[in-house]
């Protein structure tokens, strides 16, 4: 299903053409026109970032495509990099004529390593075309090279401070914001942080206009959004909808009718029940970066519950107190509810963990990762509670101590 | 307060995430530097410099927040998250302690939401902290004990570990490590890897399986730890904590056969009215003295003897390198010659910089020199067996305890120091007797270490060795006053906190030079004219700089001599001291100690009447002769850096 | 390990670190490449590269602990990592997690006695729209049954051979 995206009726070189063509604050201003929003999830406005590290005063600047796509259930960044790589370059070298930053950097998921001699391929052809290096793209004074490097399996650099730090040799933990990357950035410098796809959508606009993409979508979430469909329903894969679409809408193009539950925006996102499935996917109502997981009539949402904070707390940076200490107790949690021995009360405590997460962690990790927990908790509580118990007398009295 | 805080940006080597805001770049940022931005914090307002904390705002306006992993000597983390307040527009809760105001803020520092995350966070820590308050080194002075009690919890609510879940590190002489109390703050690892730059803990793992390890989780002992101790100083909870002797002592107080000797050092008596309540920089060495008695120690004598002691052997050691490497041209003569009174930083050098250890003065702490000097003079004059001495040094120092252990310290036949008492844990020996320290009457020390000069008080601090160097140097070979050059016979130029610090003597004369060192060499006219150049550093971060400006010839290459505290600040901000630590709480203990000095009527290690009678009674052969060289000089091991 | 074993990893380590610059920025590039070569970073690997780039040896074991993909423990010269994550799990993994045990003989996290095959899980491969998927090395399989987990394997065995060979090159 990943056949008709927009991408791939895009001439390549068109939009970088366009771009070299214009002033720098021409390219900023078209693109906050444009309405685009970052699509790695966070929903920045890509004209803001940018004019704010084209302000920015810095002796080199960075433009690092942040391709460390980690998110259960994303997985369109691979499809963009796998068949419209050149478009994302595009976007990355736009990016640094715009902002004034000479190199460019890809981060690369450790477990996308089979896609590097592919990219670096398409690297190699473009130098080859002087699309990059010293006047770049036949834009006398413009230089600008992209080099690309690996991570090393770890969820939390997908967050563009870890990712920053991760590219200078430490470990992948989230730094204090503000400053922010657009200010101190890579090497302490002024840096842009963007998704695949954002940076492929920016190399579209310039092609082909702010107005044609702002055309769909909704006034606040313009554009049209690659979606990585994954879980019950009959026609996986990456699809291409514009903004504001209804989750029945979604499920109907996937053939998931019938789903009891969909999770939107990966692990981090939220589970939404059948009975709002007339809400809209934007930044306005449910936010996602992309992944849609559908929960067929059978599923267990604790163990999806389970299964995220699995996750969790495995990859957590763990350095902040909320998120190291508060998945663990989480996890802990629905372990004590699947096994019977989790009283009302506890539970109360778990949510008012969860809202002290989302509010005190230090990064997007430990913000959202009670969010599933949360949204089945409220969604599914009959579900949930009054399992069976489970284990001795004495599991249960371990249980009533917590409790 | 200069102190050794560095431009963290050029050379702290900790991860950015560990970290503060760049305030210089966020200063220079929109409204230029020294800026000021309007904040309100609890609806009260204030102007403060472009870039300044939440939480540093919140100080100046006499609001507390509290905070746990944020510590005053280091860069900022963000990572516990107690200091979290509400920001106006901030859709999450900001830590306090790392968000600068570049912009007019509106703050709240106690809503409901602040509170419940707060007391979550506190929820949280309790339920991995593994350990009981009354049975804990750190009962009421723990961070962690504190923030429990100011957010009232009163059961834990998330639960709390009933078994073990590290063992503890008991290796070493020095630190002992009990990680089941560790809190994760990383104080400890901004303290060893960004503050000493010394590397021995790091974050190891990830997520709940993070804990703070040594390289390959080998035990201390193993590692490149130098034993300062500065993490010690800096963990809010008992998880680090010193090798503590005191049963020992108590034992050896205890037996009617032993006699119990203990020397103390300049820095603690600087120090130990803070353990008793007592603001910073309040000197109670008099007192002190009175309480060892009240504790039962025989004697109590002042390291500062040994201080001026260690000046001789150590300037008559520099005088002999300099006579050989600049009269007889000999080029194997290792100069600049380095200190050798800090065993942090001695280790340090045997860990990292193992090839200049020929630079380092071979003459013995004074703390060792004293051990020895007291079981072979102190013991035939005294005609004690000194097997039945028991030597106990006070200091305000952890690095003390590895160095009286170490194997070669056994001139005297004898281990000659048995045992280092930190600050703290004499602090605790008081309290144990009764004893409240700071009304009890004031008495001398005993003879005949009692004496001492204001020279050897000064030791404590950084700056303070080379300054009676200097003083000795000057009075000895040049043959002036030292009051005619500096005023009160302060050498200004050797003190404060400045990281590094450098000066050049001239040497306009010879002086006629004093019998004790007379015959050293032939002649003294060669040092005519000649220009003595100097050098002090403290805090292992500082002495690195100066080897490395050394390695790669810089100025400092060609210093005669200098001087390297293994500590931030000196001896007064050690690994014994007590806790808390900050700059201004060092430079009190600092002002405290030049105080003392000022009082003294001998302010000059060789005016010191005891070390003229000693040179003249045992060590006759004089500085570095003989005897000297086999009870009071020592030797050092090239340990470097791999472990495997 | 010998003297002689450890000189050659030196150079080794001293060659990329000359090739990708001896900056803090170079230590997970070269971390990783020690990985892919010798399937571990050595204690002695560790310490070489602390002592190149200027940096505490504790800083890049704290570096090293902190990745999935790089290891102080030696590993297989096939490290399977399965996904775990929902999508994964919802097409079925559980029984081709069973099965790589039943075929390799290990559990999860471990590796075989010859040192062929390491067993691991990964998180989310971004393979979801065609679970379950595993990893083998750099390789990507997707739609895995556990009848197929046999024939993933034997690929691997056979390739062996080859990888064998240069290694005994290498060592020559
Ligand atoms: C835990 C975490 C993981 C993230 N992972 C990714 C990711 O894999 N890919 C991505 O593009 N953005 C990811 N982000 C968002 C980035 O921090 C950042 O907002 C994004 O790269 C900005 O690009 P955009 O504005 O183009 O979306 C992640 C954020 C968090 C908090
Ligand atoms: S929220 Fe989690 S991932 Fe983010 S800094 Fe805190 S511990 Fe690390
Ligand atoms: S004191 Fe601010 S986060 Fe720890």
């Amino acid at each position: 299903m990943t056949a008709k995206i927009t991408f791939a009726t895009i001439e390549a070189g068109a939009g970088l053409k366009a771009a070299l063509g214009k002033g720098r604050a021409d390219i900023i201003g078209e693109l906050s026109a444009s309405g685009i929003k970052g699509r790695g999830g966070a929903g920045f406005p890509v004209g803001v970032k940018w004019n704010l590290c084209a302000a920015a005063r810095g002796e080199s600047k960075y433009v690092v495509c942040n391709a460390d796509e980690g998110e259960p259930g994303t997985f369109k960044d691979r499809v963009i990099l796998m068949e419209h790589a050149d478009l994302v370059f595009e976007g990355m070298t736009i990016g640094g004529y715009a902002t004034g930053a000479r190199e460019g950097i890809v981060y690369l998921r450790g477990e996308y390593a089979y896609m590097r001699a592919h990219l670096e391929a398409v690297l190699a052809k473009r130098r080859e075309k002087k699309l990059l290096g010293k006047n770049a793209a036949g834009k006398q004074g413009f230089e600008f090279d992209i080099r690309i490097q690996m991570g090393s399996g770890a969820y939390v650099c997908g967050e563009e401070t870890a990712l920053i730090e991760s590219l200078e040799g430490h470990r992948g933990e989230p730094r204090n914001r503000p400053p922010f990357p657009v200010d101190t950035g890579y090497m302490g410098r002024p840096t842009v942080v963007n998704n695949v796809e954002t940076l492929a959508w920016v190399a579209c606009i310039m092609a082909k206009g702010a107005g044609w993409f702002k055309s769909v979508g909704t006034e606040k979430s313009t554009g049209l959004k690659l979606f990585s469909v994954s879980g019950d329903c009959k026609n996986p894969g990456v699809y291409e909808f514009p903004m504001g679409i209804t989750i029945s809408k979604l499920m109907q193009e996937v053939g998931g009718e019938g789903a009891k539950a969909v999770q939107v925006g990966g692990a981090s996102g939220h589970c939404v029940p059948a009975a709002d499935f007339g809400r809209t996917i934007a930044f306005e109502d449910i936010s996602t970066g992309g992944s849609i997981i559908v929960f067929g009539k059978g599923r267990d949402m604790l163990a999806v519950a389970r299964n995220f904070l699995d996750f969790f707390v495995e990859e957590s940076c763990g350095q902040c107190t909320p998120c190291r200490e508060g998945n663990h107790k989480l996890l802990e949690g629905v372990t004590m509810l699947a096994e019977g021995r989790c009283s009302m009360a506890y539970l109360k405590e778990l949510m008012s963990l969860g809202e002290t997460m989302q509010l005190a962690s230090k990064c997007g990790l430990g913000q959202s990762s009670s969010n599933a927990f949360l949204s089945i908790v409220k969604n599914f509580k009959d579900e949930i509670m009054g399992r069976a118990t489970q284990g001795s007398l004495t599991h249960r009295r371990q249980g009533a101590d917590h409790g | 307060m200069a102190d050794n805080k560095k431009n963290i940006e050029d050379v702290s080597r900790a991860p950015v995430s560990q970290r503060g805001p760049a305030m210089e770049r966020v200063a220079e940022g929109e409204g230029g530097i020294g800026a000021q931005v309007a904040v309100n914090i609890d609806g009260r307002d204030a102007k403060v410099p472009m870039g300044t904390t939440i939480l540093d705002a919140a100080k100046k306006l006499g609001i507390r927040i509290p905070t746990l992993c944020h510590h005053p000597d280091l860069c900022v983390a963000g990572v516990c998250r107690v200091c979290v307040v509400e920001v106006e527009n901030q859709r999450t809760l900001q830590a306090a302690c790392a968000y600068p105001i570049t912009q007019p803020t509106k703050v709240k520092t106690h809503t409901r939401k602040v509170r419940q995350a707060r007391r979550h966070v506190v929820d949280l820590l309790l339920s991995q902290h593994y350990g009981d308050c009354y049975a804990c080194t750190r009962n009421n002075n723990c961070e962690l004990q504190s923030l429990a009690k100011e957010y009232g919890v009163d059961f834990f609510r998330f639960g709390h570990p009933t078994e073990a879940r590290y063992e503890k590190d008991l290796s070493s002489h020095s630190v002992l490590r009990d990680m089941n109390k560790c809190v994760l703050c990383r104080r400890c690892v901004r303290t060893c890897i960004d503050l000493q730059e010394v590397g021995v803990l790091e974050a190891v793992g990830r997520s709940c399986e993070t804990k703070i390890a040594t390289f390959l989780d080998k035990p201390l002992a193993e590692v490149v730890c130098i034993n300062c101790g500065q993490c010690i100083n800096r963990c809010p909870t008992g998880a680090l904590r010193a090798n503590d002797p005191t049963d020992e002592v108590w034992a050896a107080i205890d037996d009617p056969k032993k006699h119990v000797v203990i020397q103390t050092a300049p820095a603690p008596r600087a120090a130990i009215g803070e353990c008793f309540g007592l603001e910073p920089g309040h000197a109670l060495t008099f007192e002190m003295n009175t309480a060892l008695r009240m504790c039962g120690f025989d004697k109590v004598f002042d390291t500062n003897f040994t201080a001026d002691l260690t000046i001789l052997e150590e300037g008559t050691e520099l005088i002999l390198r300099l006579y050989k490497a600049l009269v007889q041209k000999d080029r194997s003569v290792a100069l600049p010659q380095f200190t050798s009174c800090s065993p942090g930083w001695v280790k340090y050098i045997e860990h990292f910089y193992p090839e200049y250890l020929p630079n380092v003065s071979s003459a013995k702490s004074p703390q060792q020199m004293f051990g020895a000097i007291i079981k072979t003079y102190y013991a035939q004059m005294h005609k004690i067996d000194p097997k039945d001495i028991v030597t106990v040094a006070l200091m305000p120092c952890s690095a003390k305890k590895f160095e009286c252990n170490r194997p070669e310290m056994m001139d005297s036949g004898y281990k000659d120091v048995d045992y280092g008492l930190t600050t703290r844990e004499l602090a605790k020996m008081i309290s144990e007797a009764g004893i409240d320290l700071p009304t009890i009457p004031k008495s001398d020390f005993d003879d005949p270490f009692g004496s001492a000069t204001g020279s050897g008080v000064i030791f404590g601090a950084s700056g303070g060795v080379m300054e009676a160097a200097l003083r000795t140097v000057i009075e000895l070979v040049v043959g002036i006053k030292v009051e005619d050059l500096y005023a009160h016979a302060d050498i200004i130029p050797m003190r404060g906190f400045d990281g590094v610090k450098y000066a050049e003597i001239n040497i306009p004369k010879v002086g006629p030079v004093p019998e004790l060192l007379k015959k050293l060499v032939p002649s003294w006219d060669w040092l005519k004219g000649a220009t003595l150049k100097v050098g002090v550093a403290h805090g292992t971060a500082n002495a690195k700089r100066v080897m490395e400006d050394i390695k790669a010839g810089g100025k400092l290459s060609e210093c005669h001599f200098i001087e390297f505290m293994g500590c931030p600040g000196g001896c007064l901000g050690g690994g014994g001291q007590p806790i808390p630590t900050s700059p201004e709480i060092r430079a009190a203990r600092a002002k405290a100690i030049y105080d003392e000095d000022a009082h003294y009527e001998i302010r000059k290690s060789h005016e010191n009447p005891v070390v003229a009678k000693i040179y003249k009674e045992f060590l006759t052969e004089g500085p570095c002769g003989h005897l000297s060289h086999k009870l009071l000089h020592t030797h050092y091991t090239p340990r470097g850096k791999y472990i495997v | 390990m010998l003297v002689t074993e450890r000189e050659r990893l030196r150079d080794d380590i001293q060659a990329m670190a000359d090739r990708m610059g001896r900056k803090r920025d170079a230590l997970i590039p070269i971390l990783q490449e020690v990985q892919t070569k010798h399937q571990q970073i050595s204690d002695y690997a560790m310490q070489v590269v602390a002592d190149l780039l200027d940096i505490h040896p504790v800083e890049v074991y704290s570096v090293v602990s902190f990745y999935s993909f790089l290891d102080n423990k030696p590993k297989g010269r096939f490290v399977v990592r399965l996904c775990r994550t929902i999508s994964c799990d919802m097409a079925g993994k559980e029984a081709v997690a069973r099965q790589l045990m039943n075929d390799l003989g290990v559990c999860f996290g471990e590796s075989t006695k010859d040192g062929k095959f390491t067993l691991d899980w990964a998180n989310c491969i971004g393979m979801c729209d065609q679970g379950p998927a595993l990893l083998v090395n750099e390789q990507v399989h997707t739609k895995v049954t556990p009848e197929g987990v046999h024939e993933i394997l034997e690929a691997c065995r056979k390739t062996f051979g080859v990888y064998a060979q240069e290694k005994k090159e290498e060592r020559a």
